[in-house]
């Protein structure tokens, strides 16, 4: 028989041929992941802006004092949710990513964005921020003021009273005396002239 | 009828017969390699992006956080990319006349999203979260390499399953403390294995290897 070697030797193209009819479709299924883009909409996002006057669940936003930081038309000056030390610690992880890039990580005002060029913040230490209620932190970082963004976008409400809360740590303590400290915890404190954590480390 | 070949070429039939498994071996471990290779998995090429962001100068050089950026990689399985509103919280007054930025600011001004070019990309039959991994102290170069040294984005690992099963199998060997997950300079110390023994204990960390983990 003479086809025999010819039907093996063509066996290649044909798996050849086979597989060039393969598509991808289980690699780009037709669904949305996020971000994804899509034509069936004018500006190409397939996540949805909400329609106008919803609400989405669970954004219910009935709590005014929570939200706003304003009882009234004045600031509040606690946080209105009871404080533990998880909501300080909390609170300085987001201070840490979202404002020391400005702000530092003492809150003096000299981050590595402002060592480029941006605009000084003034000093958390200073006397009249020292003074303000702690709603208008929230307020601060939910509408941002002058030249400074808001963060609504990167941080959620409860974590921005974790950041007002923090700030006031900060203000504390870099205020703070020797005789804050309780006697017996003294001896930890690192020397007078340990250089200072400061800036990003990292 | 006298012969074609001489006897000598009997060697080199018998040869060949037995240097065709050789041959085919080499030919299956050749394409296995191919397959594994940066080349088909387009690891390590750094990809062209309407705007040259550089991670090397934003993480490496200003020090800032991935969470400043990539919001949502705490608690979603999707790590997030920033909306132009995040680029523009500091271009607005820094480097607000370079060329370089001008897509940044045309996108800002017209709320037009820049079209970023993917970088990673699974195929869509692949479940992977961020979240979980962040919880359970895999750090962000474990998987995506120095990111702080690069000016274009590009793809460290293979992404190929032998890859995300050789750390589901043994994750004792990449876990780091929590605290040091979103470190890019973090170092696994010489003790490593023992290190991440404990930590696997205490994270409560399970060996995921059934199939139904991440094809779902
Ligand atoms: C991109 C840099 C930047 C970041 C990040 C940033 N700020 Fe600011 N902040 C500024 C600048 C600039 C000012 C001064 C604004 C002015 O006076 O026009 C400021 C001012 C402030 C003030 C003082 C307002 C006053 O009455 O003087 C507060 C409080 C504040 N920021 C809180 C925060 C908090 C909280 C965060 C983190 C969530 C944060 N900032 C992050 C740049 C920044
Ligand atoms: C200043 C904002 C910013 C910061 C901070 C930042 N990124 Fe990014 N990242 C981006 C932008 C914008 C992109 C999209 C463009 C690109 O791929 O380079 C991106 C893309 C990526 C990608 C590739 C995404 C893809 O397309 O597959 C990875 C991975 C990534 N970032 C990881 C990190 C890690 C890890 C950190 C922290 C060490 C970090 N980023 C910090 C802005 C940022
Ligand atoms: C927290 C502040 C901050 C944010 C947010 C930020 N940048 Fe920058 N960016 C800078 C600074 C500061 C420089 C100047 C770099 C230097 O001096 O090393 C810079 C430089 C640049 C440059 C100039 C070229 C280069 O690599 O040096 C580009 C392009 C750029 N940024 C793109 C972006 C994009 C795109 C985003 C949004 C995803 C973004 N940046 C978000 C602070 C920021
Ligand atoms: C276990 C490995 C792993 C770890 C740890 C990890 N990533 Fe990823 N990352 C991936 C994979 C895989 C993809 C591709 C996902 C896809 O294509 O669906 C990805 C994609 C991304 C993207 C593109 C957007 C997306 O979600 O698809 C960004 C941005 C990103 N990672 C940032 C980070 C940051 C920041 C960290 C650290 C907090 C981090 N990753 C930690 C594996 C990892
Ligand atoms: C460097 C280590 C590492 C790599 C690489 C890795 N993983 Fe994981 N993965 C983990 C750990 C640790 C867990 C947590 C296990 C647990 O729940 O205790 C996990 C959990 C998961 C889960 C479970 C999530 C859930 O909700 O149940 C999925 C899905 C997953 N990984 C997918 C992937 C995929 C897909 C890849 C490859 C693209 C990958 N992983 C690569 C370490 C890794
Ligand atoms: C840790 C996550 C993970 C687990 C567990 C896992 N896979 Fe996969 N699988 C992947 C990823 C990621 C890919 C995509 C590989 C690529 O793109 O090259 C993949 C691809 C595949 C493919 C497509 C062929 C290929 O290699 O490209 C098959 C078939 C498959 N997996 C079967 C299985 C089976 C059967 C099991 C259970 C024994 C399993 N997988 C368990 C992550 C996983």
């Amino acid at each position: 028989m003479r086809i025999r070697p010819l039907a093996w030797m063509s066996l290649p193209l044909i798996a050849g041929g086979v597989t060039i009819g393969c598509r991808q479709d289980m690699q780009d299924q037709p669904k949305y992941i996020p971000l994804r883009s899509d034509n069936f909409f004018a500006d190409g996002r397939s996540a949805r802006p909400v329609p106008e006057g919803t609400v989405a669940r669970g954004l219910l936003r009935a709590d005014k004092v929570f939200y706003t930081g304003k009882m009234g038309n004045d600031f509040i000056d606690r946080i209105p949710f009871p404080v533990n030390r998880d909501v300080l610690l909390r609170g300085q992880d987001r201070f840490n990513v979202y404002c020391s890039p400005c702000h530092g990580r003492l809150g003096n005002g000299l981050g590595m964005i402002v060592r480029r060029g941006l605009k000084r913040p003034p000093s958390y230490h200073i006397d009249r921020l020292r003074q303000v209620p702690l709603g208008y932190f929230y307020d601060v970082i939910t509408n941002g003021f002058g030249a400074m963004p808001d963060y609504a976008m990167q941080i959620a409400p409860r974590d921005r009273w974790s950041v007002a809360a923090y700030i006031r740590v900060l203000q504390y303590s870099q205020n703070a005396s020797i005789n804050d400290v309780p006697a017996e915890m003294r001896g930890e404190l690192p020397s007078q002239n340990a250089p200072a954590a400061e800036g990003p480390k990292k | 009828m006298s012969q074609i070949f001489h006897h000598s070429t009997n060697t080199f039939s018998r040869l060949s017969i037995f240097g065709g498994i050789f041959i085919l071996a080499f030919l299956v471990w050749a394409w296995a390699e191919l397959n594994a290779s940066d080349y088909a998995t387009r690891a390590k090429v750094p990809v062209e992006q309407p705007v040259p962001f550089s991670h090397e100068h934003h993480v490496g050089g200003l020090g800032i956080d991935c969470r400043y950026c990539h919001t949502s990689v705490e608690n979603s399985s999707f790590a997030g990319i920033p909306p132009t509103k995040i680029c523009m919280n500091c271009h607005s007054q820094i480097w607000n006349t370079s060329a370089m930025l001008e897509p940044v600011r045309t996108s800002f001004r017209s709320d037009e999203s820049i079209r970023w070019i993917r970088v990673h990309d699974l195929p869509d039959y692949v479940y992977f979260n961020h979240s979980i991994h962040v919880a359970k102290g895999i750090g962000c170069t474990s998987c995506h390499g120095p990111i702080n040294k690069m000016p274009l984005t590009w793809q460290q690992a293979s992404l190929q399953m032998a890859w995300c099963l050789e750390c589901h199998r043994h994750p004792e060997r990449f876990v780091r403390p929590r605290s040091e997950v979103f470190n890019v300079t973090y170092q696994p110390p010489a003790n490593q294995e023992e290190l991440g023994r404990k930590l696997v204990r205490e994270y409560k960390i399970q060996s995921l290897t059934s199939c139904s983990t991440c094809h779902r």
